[in-house]
This record gives C-alpha cells, structure tokens and sequence, in this order.
C-alpha cells in the first residue's frame, strides 16, 4: 500500500481550507490566516515537487494510480494518476498557488478567511482536473472549480466584477454542459459495445467509435475547450474576468485554469476521437492563427494594462493550440511546454501588473512613466519577465513558441508563417507597453512610488528563477512529458491512419 | 404476509389518527408518526406487501414513502419559525400537513385508479387550505383560490380519465386496466387514448407541467414559505410517483401514443421554467419557475424510463426534495410577519450578518443549479445518462442547456447575498434551533447524496425494478 499521494494533493488543501474555519475571522488572525493558508500551499507544493522526483520518465504510462469504485452500478470510479504530460501541470499549479496567495498579502483585507479558503478549495480542484482519469471525476472538478473562481472574482474584484463572475461561470458552464451529455454518450457506447458502463480513460481510449458519432462528440468536447482556452471567437469572457479580477485570481485563472482547456484537448478530445481530431485539426488550427494574430492586435490597443496582458493570452494560447492541432512531436512537446511557460511568464505579468495597480489604484498605460527611475528593481524584474513572454532566446518563452512553429511547419507551412507574425505582433505591442510604462518622464504621481518590498520579492524570485531556468535547461522538463507525449499521439494517428487506409 | 400488511395500513391510519391529537400543544408527535411510517417502509423492504388489492407496499412506493417521510419531518421543522412567528393557528397547520402527507403516502402505495383519485384528494384539500393559512393577507387568499379552482377543474379532468378507463377496462385496478391494454395495444379505441389523455392532464396540473403550470407561481408565492417548500417537493413527489406507476404499468402498452406528448411536454416546461424564471425578481415566484423546470427533467426521466431511467425518477425526487426543502426552509428563517423576505433584494448582504445561512443558502441553490459535489449534480447526471440511453438526445441537450440558464437566476441570488452590500438595517430574526438543525441535515444530506450517491442509488434502482 503506497502512500495515496494524488489524493493528498487533493485533499491536502480541503483539510487545510476546513482547518481554516477554525480560526476567528478578524482583524488580529489575519496574519495567522494567511499563515496557515500559506503554509498548506507551500506542503502541497512541496509534494508535487516530491511527486516529480519520483516519477519514472521513461515510462509513458500513468504512474501513482489509485482506483476505487465509486458508483460501480455505472462503472463510475475514483480513479487518479499522472502522466508525463499532467505532472508538470500539477508542479506548475503547486508553483502558482503559494504565490497567488503571497501576492494578496496587501491587497485583501476584506473577509481574509474566505479569501484563503476559496483559493484552496480552487487549488484541490485544479489539483482535481489533472490527476483525474475518469471522466466523470474529471467533470466533477472540471465544473466544481467554478465555484471558488466565481467568488474570487465576485467578491474580492474591481468594480464590475459581478457581471465578469457571472460572465465566466455562465459561458465556461454553457460549453462544459455538452461535454458532459458527450461523457455519457461514450459511456452509453461503450454499454453498447461491451455491456457495461464505463467513464474510465483508458478503457475509452480503446473503444472505437463510430466517425459520425466522433464528429459531434468532439463537437461538444472541443466547444468546452475552445471556451476554457479561450480560443477565438469564444474568447469574450476573458478579458472581463481578467480585468475584474483580483491579483490572485488572474495569475491562477491565467496560469493554470486556462491551461486545462488545452489540456483537455491533449488528455481526452484528440485520443479519444481520432477520426474527429484529424478531420478538425485544420479548422481548429485555422482559429488558433486568427486568435494569434486577433489577440495581439487587440492588445496593442488596449489602455488597460490588464486588459493587454489578457489579449496577450488569447494570443498566446492560439500557439498552444496550434501546436496540438499539428499532431507531431515538435508541435504537441511545444505546446505542452508554452502551457507552462504561459503560466510562468503571464502569471508573473499579472503580478507585476497587481504590485503597480496597489500602489497607484490605476492600471491605465497613459497613468504610468518613467517608472524605471523611480523603482528600477520592479522594473527590472518586469523587464525580464516582459521579454520571457515575448520568447527572447534564453528565457522560457522561445523554447515553447519554436518547438510549436517548428511541429507547425513540418505539418503545414502556411499556418507556421501565419502564427510567425504573431510572434513579431507580440514583441510590438509588449515592447510598446514596456516603453511607455517605464521610459519617459516621471510624474508626480508616479515619482514616489516605493520599490520592491521583501515580499513582493519573494513573489518575483521564484518566477524570474522559473523563467530562466525553462530557457536554459529545457530538456529537464521536456523528458518527463516525451514518452507520453509519442503515447497521446499514436493513440489520436489512429484517426489519419484508418483514413488513409479507406482511401486506398 | 396479512401481517405486514397490516403494519402498512396501520402506519398509515395511525398518522392519520395521530394528527387530530396534534390539536393539543405542538409537539414532535407527527414527528413521531412520521418516523413510524418510515420505520414500517423499512420493515416492509422487499416484501410486496398489498391489501385489498388497491393498495400496495411494493418497494416502489416504500421508496417513496421514504422521501415523503424526509419531507414531512423536514417541512415540520422548518414550519416552526412562521407558525410561532406569524402566529397561524398551529393545531390546524400541523395537522393539515400530516393529513395532506397521509394522502401523499396513499398515493403513492396507490395501485388503483379511485384510491389514486381518493389520495390525491386528501393530500390537495390540505395543501389548499395552507396555502391560504394566512387568512389576512391578500395574496394568500388570492393563492388558495386560484389553487383550489384550478386544482378542482384538473381533478375533474383525472375523474373523467377514471371514467373513461373504467368504461373500456371495467374496472380502475392498474393491474386489469394494464392487462386490457396490452391485449389491444395494436389499435386501442379512441376511449382509450382519450382516458389516457385525460389523466395526463390530471398528472400533468399536479406536477405543474407546462401548459398547466399556471396555478403553481402565485400558490408558491402566496403560501407561507415553509408550505411552499412542503408542497413543491411532497406534492411534486407523490404526484410523480404514481404518475410513474399509471403511466408505466397500467398505460405502459399504449406508450407509442403518450411519449410524443410528453416529450413536447416535457420541453415546454424545461424552457418556460426557467427563461421566465430568470424575469422573476421575487425569490418565491424564481423557486416556483425552478420547480417548473425540475419537473421538465422528471418529465425527461418519465419519458426514457429504460432500466436507468426509472431509478432516476426516484433518485431525482428525493435529490430535489431535499435541496429545494432546505431553500424553503431558509427563506421561512428569515420570512417575518411585517417582511416577507422574498424579494431578491431581501437577500442584499446575508453573508455579512448570517454567513451561516447564506452558506447554507448557497449549497442549495448550487445544488438545485446542478453543480458537483452536490446532489443536484448526481441526480441530473442520473436523468440525462437515462435519456441519452433511450436516444432521447434531443430532451438531454435541451435539458442541460436550460439547466445552464437556471444557474444564472440561482446565482443572483448569491450575488446579492455575497456582493452586494446591504441596503436596510432590519434587524433579522434569530434562526430557531428546530429549524437551524434541519437546515444542517438538509446541506448534509445534499452533500451525502452528491458524494458518496451509490447505496441511495442501488435502493433507487431496486426499487424500481420490483414493480415495473
């Protein structure tokens, strides 16, 4: 009997959201709350990096597995495991969370306790959507998720942050119902097929559907992802639960919760429907550049500074998506590995972009300047993590963004040229952004603003360290997710092959 | 064999009994009844009890019976605060209310035409007068009226469809009216089918289905709060209960010609329901179009009734008897006599002076919305695997899309409770123990049923397939 370490990393934060409720919610146990909240993320954080260290990287299968019935009358179960393609999503989720939390240590005031229980109860979900192999365990945390986004937009945002919260509950709601009815329609297939319910992957994975029946059933599931990703023209929630977001929330719905629509379509819509996946990858493919090029182009204009780096994320996940739709190794690796750069970097820009709005309680480009002279050690680190999401050669960025065009031009060369300009569109409107917050003449709003504190340093060290870290040695995170990155795709080729065979 | 069935008819008479005594000082005397009758439903597990042969203990009904139970000691609990607060003649309320559940509980062991008839009488006189229990405000008496009239014209409808049935069949037991059926089930006579029509009617006012939902907003909001809880779930589930048992035993062999009506049926109500709840802005008059929309997804699960389909009906029952229960149940802690607590705007800043209630307020709603871990989620999950299973595809796409719909009205009102700050200073009424405990156990059960659902679930299929 190994120790379950998949559920503790889901029921880690449960325990310590719960042990919360214990303590008073005023004034003087805001410091301990926060503590403790702090403390529970770091211990969870802590053993995905334990989780890494032991898992096998040759092995292309799922490791730690636990499997317990949970509704055998429909073949439902409690089944867990990582692969090399989720492992590094749970590091990147345990990486962000303690972070997310330190960086609401000035700006929450109001209702501490549910602050701390709701970004843990939303850390065990994302927890819950990577480690889940059965589908009906996936939705369960895939929806209950949700929950926790809605109040942290809700209630700790800016000023329309009601009409975001509900914005983004009801679009991510609207694509995640039809998914599921999909869920239960491969269940009902597999009855059909072999007598029994089943909502378990790997069973799925090898049941052949009907290509009709695979057209609308990754229909429904790739309408979930588009939405969770978001990929254009489903984009709209976004940027409102972006901008109406507090500092927290940005940085977890841009570093992890957006991640799990693309890696929705890695896990479960490209394997499980390969016939779709091969007549779809064009189309969708087709909407990731227009997404590239849409997204940056709308961020060059923005005003807002979060409202940019929001649009930047819409054009950062079209590489993502392009490089699933490509289907070889380069494009899928690449993608993969932008998920976590995007977390890392983009995270990192919504942090930077909190630190300016707390100390001015604006984040309009035109209200900033010259802020290099006035506190060049924020600035510096805004540099740095600036030019990792643009993908400058030594940082995170370009190793994700060059293995994407990479698998891209191997498969269609047009789309790689296409999705190129958006990696020029990025540095305009990035650079563009730097120049005016930073260079410039200082106002006198602007000119005694204070520098980094200890805090907000260890908010930005670990980031920076990540950044470069991904752009030196990217082989340390690139071999984990090999094996299972050629499983995922020899499992969604079935689709070209049994075409190519019809053809014949 | 006569023994158990006597325990069953004693279980029954005895609530019957008991409730007169109740006249005396409130007490947990129906409580005690209540939990007699759940006791002997227990006892009489797998052991298809009948008498007379009208009346059966099968462990369909016993199922049931089990829910009508939960509900009945549930809406006693709940009951408290108003009754104590808005001084309602307490004799009268609780007794009016074990009568009405008495009825529900024959209805749903009901296995003959007239005894259905007989039951659906009882339980509709009592939840008539409730609903008008307050005598001296306006939309009370406008409620009850309204119910009692059309409640009346449906129950003529149903006598009618008996009529009918009995002039083909020659007799209102199920078991005979079914065997008649299926000799002629290739080309039944237009008596048949207009019986058949008839009692769909019947059924469908007592569930509120569209087109015959009209009574149900003005009732809901009219009744005091607890009775609307009480009624929108124990009507709603002895209503469908033998709703099922007509439909799927007796009329199972003329299925061709009521499926197609059920289905229009069943859309219509699922769509109204919740696109003109999401116009309400009174917290009561929302609940009423959800429980429309509710008894859409019980119509889905009538209507696909395949091996999945029929566990499902009960477990949905019980999944939304409980959530909406416990909803009910917070709007009476905070109903008083002078402020009726039912308009969206009354929830404005709940979480800052009653976090407890608006927690508990929230896992209902989530749970009536449809969100996992919560029991609304296992039980839509139930229904719509059943449709899916009958290739009722169509129904299992509208029914999720309106279920997205109806998330939108349950949020705003945890919008207004967690962020938006409050407009009045009233000063809200302490939450009884009674009640407060009640409450708990609802949001415990919703989480039981949306975690662990496989041992309520097994009791939900088995008992379905003991009968049909």
């Amino acid at each position: 009997m190994h120790f379950p370490i998949l559920t503790s990393l889901i029921a880690l934060p449960i325990i310590g959201s719960l042990g919360l409720f214990l303590v008073r919610d005023d004034e003087h146990n805001e410091g301990a709350l926060r503590r403790i909240a702090l403390i529970v993320a770091g211990l969870v954080f802590a053993e995905t990096l334990l989780l890494w260290a032991r898992f096998d990287p040759t092995s292309a299968e799922f490791q730690f597995v636990e499997r317990h019935a949970w509704i055998p009358a429909f073949g439902v179960s409690y089944a867990v495991g990582v692969d090399g393609i989720s492992l590094l999503l749970l590091v990147l989720t345990g990486f962000l969370t303690p972070i997310a939390l330190l960086s609401s240590w000035e700006s929450v005031h109001k209702k501490t306790r549910a602050f701390c229980i709701a970004i843990l109860l939303l850390e065990s979900a994302m927890m819950g959507v990577f480690v889940s192999i059965d589908l009906f365990l996936f939705y369960v945390f895939w929806d209950a998720m949700l929950i926790p986004m809605y109040f942290l937009i809700g209630i700790w945002g800016y000023d329309r942050r009601i009409y975001a919260a509900v914005k983004f509950i009801l679009y991510t709601m609207a694509g995640s119902v039809l998914m599921l009815l999909a869920i239960l329609a491969l269940a009902v297939l597999n009855e059909s097929a072999t007598g029994h319910y089943s909502f378990d992957l790997q069973t799925l994975y090898g049941l052949s559907i009907p290509a009709a029946a695979q057209f609308w059933l990754f229909l429904a599931f790739a309408l979930a992802f588009a939405i969770k990703v978001p990929l254009f023209p489903f984009h709209t929630w976004l940027p409102d639960a972006h901008v109406e977001a507090p500092t927290a929330g940005s940085v977890i719905l841009a570093g992890v919760l957006l991640k799990m629509g693309t890696y929705g379509l890695v896990r479960f819509a490209f394997p499980l429907f390969p016939t779709a996946a091969t007549f779809f990858a064009p189309y969708l493919a087709f909407l990731a550049v227009v997404g590239i090029i849409y997204g940056a182009l709308v961020a060059m204009v923005q005003p807002d500074l979060k409202k940019l780096v929001a649009y930047s994320s819409v054009s950062h996940l079209g590489f993502v998506v392009l490089g699933i739709a490509a289907m070889n190794t380069q494009g899928v690796q690449g993608a993969v590995y932008q998920m976590l750069n995007h977390g890392v970097s983009t995270g990192g820009l919504f942090l930077i972009v909190g630190m300016l709005s707390d100390r001015r309680h604006t984040r309009l480009i035109a209200e900033f300047g010259g802020l290099k002279t006035v506190m060049p050690r924020l600035v510096a680190a805004f540099l740095i993590i600036t030019l990792s999401s643009i993908g400058l050669p030594g940082l995170n960025g370009f190793v994700g963004e060059f293995l994407i065009l990479l698998g891209a031009f191997l498969w269609s060369p047009r789309f790689a040229a296409f999705a190129a300009t958006g990696v020029i569109l990025s540095a305009t409107y990035m650079l563009w952004m730097f120049q005016r917050v930073n260079y410039g003449s200082v106002t006198e709003k602007n000119a005694s603003l204070s520098d980094l504190k200890p805090r907000e340093w260890a908010v930005v060290v670990p980031i920076i360290v990540m950044a470069v870290l991904m752009g030196v040695v990217p082989n340390l995170f690139l071999r984990p997710m090999g094996p299972s990155v050629e499983r995922m795709l020899n499992q969604a080729r079935r689709g070209s092959s049994i075409e190519i065979r019809a053809q014949k | 064999m006569a023994c158990v069935t006597a325990a069953a008819i004693a279980a029954m008479t005895a609530e019957a009994f008991r409730s007169p005594g109740e006249r005396m000082p409130i007490g947990p005397l129906g409580l005690i009844g209540l939990l007699g009758a759940g006791a002997a439903a227990i006892l009489l597990w797998d052991r298809h009890a009948t008498s007379f042969g009208v009346v059966v203990a099968d462990n369909f009904s016993l199922f049931v019976t089990c829910t009508l139970v939960v509900i009945g000691v549930l809406s006693l609990a709940i009951s408290g605060p108003i009754v104590e607060r808005e001084g309602l003649p307490a004799g009268e309320y609780y007794a009016l209310m074990l009568f009405s559940l008495a009825g529900m509980i024959l209805m749903a062991m009901a296995s003959d035409l007239l005894v259905i008839f007989l039951a659906l009488e009882v339980l509709s006189l009592g939840v008539y007068v409730l609903t008008g229990i307050r005598r001296d405000v306006p939309t009370a008496t406008e409620a009850a009226f309204k119910y009692f009239l059309l409640g009346a014209f449906s129950s003529a409808f149903f006598l009618y469809g008996i009529a009918f049935a009995y002039g083909v069949a020659g007799s209102t037991r199920l078991d005979r009216i079914g065997s008649l059926m299926a000799a002629q089930a290739m080309s039944p006579g237009p008596l048949q089918l207009l019986a058949m029509s008839l009692l769909l009617i019947g059924f469908a006012f007592k569930v509120s289905a569209v087109p015959f939902h009209m009574w149900t907003p003005d009732a809901y909001e009219g009744a005091p709060a607890s009775v609307t809880g009480f009624m929108s779930t124990g009507v709603k589930a002895a209503a469908f209960a033998a709703f099922a048992r007509v439909f799927l035993s007796a009329l199972e062999p003329l299925r061709g010609h009521w499926t197609d009506a059920l289905q229009v049926m069943a859309i219509a109500t699922m769509i109204v329901g919740t696109v003109v709840g999401v116009a309400q802005s009174n917290v009561k008059r929302m609940l009423a179009y959800s429980s429309i929309a509710h008894a859409g997804y019980l119509l889905v699960a009538l209507i696909s009734a395949n091996d999945v389909g029929k566990g499902a009906i009960l477990f949905y029952l019980l999944t939304y008897a409980v959530t909406n229960l416990g909803a009910f149940g917070v709007i009476s802690v905070l109903e008083r006599a002078d402020r009726a607590a039912d308009k969206i705007s009354d929830y404005a800043g709940l979480w800052n002076v009653r976090p407890g209630l608006a927690a508990l307020m929230t896992v209902f709603l989530l749970s009536l919305g449809g969100f996992p871990p919560l029991a609304g989620f296992i039980g839509k999950w139930y229904v719509f695997t059943a449709a899916m299973k009958a290739g009722f595809t169509w129904l299992a796409i509208i029914g999720v899309l309106t279920s997205v719909i109806s998330v939108f009205f349950y949020l705003r009102i945890v919008v207004m409770m967690y962020m938006t700050s409050s407009t009045s200073a009233a000063v809200l009424p302490t939450t009884p123990r009674v009640a407060g405990a009640a409450l708990i156990i609802s949001a415990v059960i919703v989480f039981y049923l949306g975690i662990l659902p496989t041992q309520v679930m097994n009791w939900a299929a088995a008992s379905v397939g003991s009968i049909f």
